[in-house]
């Protein structure tokens, strides 16, 4: 939006034109995007920004039954859900859950993008097998991994057929490594979780090898050859020249992932719910449950801010960036 | 309903910015657009998706239109609302019934819709509601109607127990009709793995001890739950309260007057730890049909759970005898754990004389026997006609009659839905860190958040 009407006034600035024409032109384009730009400006203005503000204005009031009640309640829907056992697990796994799941999807990522760039046959093919985890919805990978981890079926039958004696658990684990107290919960990384990991992983690590190919593809030639030239190997010339150059990629694709990471609903609902002592747990479960079967509207929609708190703190810097370099 | 970032329209827009990536090299602004849009998605999904899922229906044709709400889409539930519905039609031909049913296990999801349809002031003509506290929501919220005249011209208070119309009132007033009932203090077993090791099914605590820690030395799991849907955990405790309290102090937890902290209470917590050693441990990814399913091929002896996992053996073709067994829970031999289906008349319906005529029919014995047989379950009405029930049913019905009547925490009854999901979170934490002086705590400070009445 913003980039069509400073698009629009910098033609205003073109010298060329005369005068009379300049203003009839000028006024006329403006016009024209403000038309074009009102019924998404009226529609993200209700059901973002206003439903926000709602949110934002029922987390504050003493509205925790069926009972509509907005009195004014400052912060204790806030200081119930710090201190609430299970958002506090929330919490924990979210961390966990979103370092896990954005490094290995860069990792591997990373990997598949360079092994396709390496002018392989039947590339596209590779390309498509890879990118095809992510046209699945997140319900159906739930259900799929959900039945691949089950510790009585799924890929333990495997393990046992191969002498193993101590069969994983994957998500019906209630282990929590290294584990010291904080708070209410054990800290450390749910063991269970890693099943989650796995999940998330495999349908978006050809999302990031997507998006690093992009990046692969815009390197220029020149520049590897150059450092060829100069004597530098195929790893050297990679972490050296053509690393750094993927650098606005990687910003991309961790921001992208952490804002799916923290929005995680379907793919845990499906797969393992809220897990043995919460240690699956997501906040959106939580939220959907306080809400929804408990009826605290006023402590669900605090935990819904919470989420788009944690989500600004990585998207705000990154759109700031951006915005910024267009203008320079 | 809509899920965060599933197949919704910024995926496409995605996929679309990694073909463009994939050629142009200035892929940033589209990047970002995509970021903003995914962005924008999370926080609607998070506000918004619920309220926006519900509305398809209001209006219509008018005043002739009865709408009937409920969570009954699938198996024998869905047969009996038919029959009701179909019999509906013919007494009252004037009358044109829709059937306004939302999919989900215990109506999860049916709750919440039904919660914004209320709160929008589009409420449907008549509701499915578990008897109790969370009928009590309603009430207390004031969206509902009295039904004493209704009660009086039918002459209900004679044909439902008392302790089954107190659970639908408030200072005197009636506010639902009862449909269905429930049990929810039934042990589930299998017969051939208890006569292989020379076992009976257990009467009381002590010997049902005995009897896990023999199964657990034969490798078969002694006691299955499932707590994915976190139904069966919470009931396993309710049961072991019920067990060791007894029916009237079981009730008086209920009511408030006896706390958390009191000393039964822990020694019952207690017992439900012991009784952990024999349970699965993969519980947290069952649900409670899972659960029937294992006792049903043997892998595992014993099952808690209410008697609508007999609709599920005998929908499986599982025969009473020699693939099931039943017993009533340890300890709680002359209880009666209910669970009801009642349907009330909410202020504002479209047609209230449409849903009044409906209420006359679920309430009539030919309404009851029509729907309780084809559903599993037994009628709350005492003069219903016996010989339409299967044998389970039979010994249902009778004790109903002659057993003292309790209300279960699990699935709605007994406390406010605030309360209820305060308790389950306490149970789940308590399977997984033994803590019951925890636990007795949480319980505590859930019943202080959410007064018990």
């Amino acid at each position: 939006m913003r980039n069509s009407s400073t698009l629009a006034a910098n033609t205003s600035y073109m010298p060329s034109l005369p005068v009379k024409k300049r203003r009839i032109h000028w006024s006329w384009n403006k016009t024209w995007a403000i038309v074009t730009l009102i019924p998404s400006l009226i529609a993200v203005g209700i059901f973002v920004y206003g439903f926000l503000g709602w949110t934002g204005y029922v987390s504050v009031t003493n509205w925790n039954s069926f009972i509509p009640n907005s009195s004014f309640a400052g912060l204790a829907n806030y200081k119930a859900i710090f201190g609430d056992f299970r958002f506090q697990s929330d919490l924990r796994n979210l961390l966990f859950l979103t370092i896990f799941f954005i490094l290995l999807c860069m990792a591997i990522g990373l990997f598949l993008a360079v092994l396709i760039d390496s002018k392989i046959k039947a590339e596209s093919l590779f390309r498509n097998i890879f990118l095809f985890p992510m046209a699945l919805s997140f319900i159906v990978t739930g259900v799929v991994w959900q039945w691949l981890l089950n510790p009585q079926t799924g890929v333990n039958l495997i393990f046992k057929a191969l002498g193993a004696k101590h069969l994983p658990l994957w998500y019906t684990s209630s282990k929590v490594v290294p584990s010291f107290h904080l708070g209410q919960i054990q800290f450390g990384l749910p063991v269970a979780l890693l099943a989650v990991i796995i999940a998330a992983v495999w349908q978006l690590s050809g999302f990031a090898m997507a998006l690093y190919l992009s990046g692969l593809r815009a390197v220029p030639d020149e520049i590897k050859e150059a450092a060829r030239v100069d004597g530098a190997n195929e790893w050297r010339t990679f972490w050296r020249v053509t690393f750094p150059q993927l650098r606005p990629i990687t910003v991309t694709v961790v921001v992208i992932l952490i804002q799916m990471s923290l929005k995680t609903f379907d793919l845990v609902y499906a797969m393992t719910g809220p897990g043995n002592g919460y240690v699956t747990d997501q906040p959106s479960l939580d939220m959907f449950t306080t809400t929804f079967q408990a009826d605290k509207y006023a402590q669900g929609a605090a935990i819904a801010i919470i989420m788009f708190l944690l989500m600004m703190v990585f998207v705000i810097p990154y759109l700031v960036q951006s915005l910024r370099k267009e203008d320079a | 309903m809509e899920s965060g970032f599933g197949p919704g329209p910024h995926e496409s827009l995605e996929i679309h910015t990694i073909k463009g990536a994939l050629k142009l090299k200035p892929y940033k602004a589209l990047l970002t657009g995509a970021a903003v849009v995914a962005s924008m998605g999370m926080v609607v999904g998070c506000g918004s998706s619920n309220s926006t899922s519900s509305n398809k229906t209001s209006g219509g044709s008018g005043s002739h239109q009865v709408q009937i709400f409920s969570w009954w889409t699938a198996g024998g539930e869905a047969a009996g609302l038919q029959a009701v519905m179909k019999t509906y039609s013919q007494k009252y031909p004037n009358e044109k019934i829709t059937n306004e049913a939302v999919a989900g296990g215990g109506g999860s999801n049916a709750k919440s819709v039904l919660a914004n349809r209320m709160q929008a002031g589009n409420p449907p003509d008549t509701f499915q509601v578990h008897a109790g506290a969370e009928l009590m929501a309603w009430v207390n919220a004031g969206d509902m109607q009295p039904l004493n005249s209704l009660y009086q011209s039918q002459g209900w208070n004679k044909v439902f127990p008392k302790e089954i119309i107190d659970s639908l009132s408030k200072n005197g007033n009636i506010y639902a009709v009862p449909v269905d009932v429930g049990r929810g203090n039934v042990l589930w077993y299998n017969p051939q793995v208890l006569k292989r090791y020379n076992l009976t099914p257990p009467k009381t605590m002590s010997q049902f001890m005995s009897e896990l820690k023999t199964l657990q030395s034969k490798g078969v799991t002694p006691l299955e739950y499932g707590d994915k849907d976190q139904l069966g955990s919470v009931m396993l405790w309710e049961n072991v309260l019920l067990a060791t309290l007894g029916p009237q102090k079981y009730d008086q937890v209920w009511q408030g007057k006896i706390p958390f902290t009191n000393a039964q209470v822990k020694q019952a917590t207690q017992t439900f730890v012991n009784l952990l050693q024999y349970t699965n441990s993969n519980h947290s990814a069952v649900t409670w049909d899972e659960a029937d399913q294992q006792v049903a091929d043997g892998s595992a002896a014993f099952n808690l759970m209410g008697d609508w996992a007999k609709a599920y053996f005998l929908s499986k073709n599982i025969k009473e005898g020699t693939g099931f067994g039943w017993t009533d829970f340890p300890g709680t031999n002359s209880d009666f754990e209910y669970v009801i289906d009642s349907f009330g008349l909410p202020k504002g319906a479209p047609n209230p004389t449409g849903a009044t005529d409906f209420l006359k029919l679920i309430g009539s014995k030919q309404g009851q026997d029509e729907f309780n047989p084809l559903k599993g379950s037994i009628p709350p009405r005492t003069d219903a006609d016996m010989s339409k029930y299967d044998e389970y049913s039979q010994q249902a019905m009778t004790d109903f009659k002659s057993d003292s009547l309790v209300p279960s925490l699990a699935n709605g009854e007994a406390a406010n839905p605030g309360f209820e999901t305060a308790a389950t979170q306490a149970v789940e934490v308590l399977i997984s860190n033994h803590n019951v002086s925890q636990f007795i705590n949480s319980m505590q400070s859930a019943a202080q958040q959410n007064p018990l009445s």
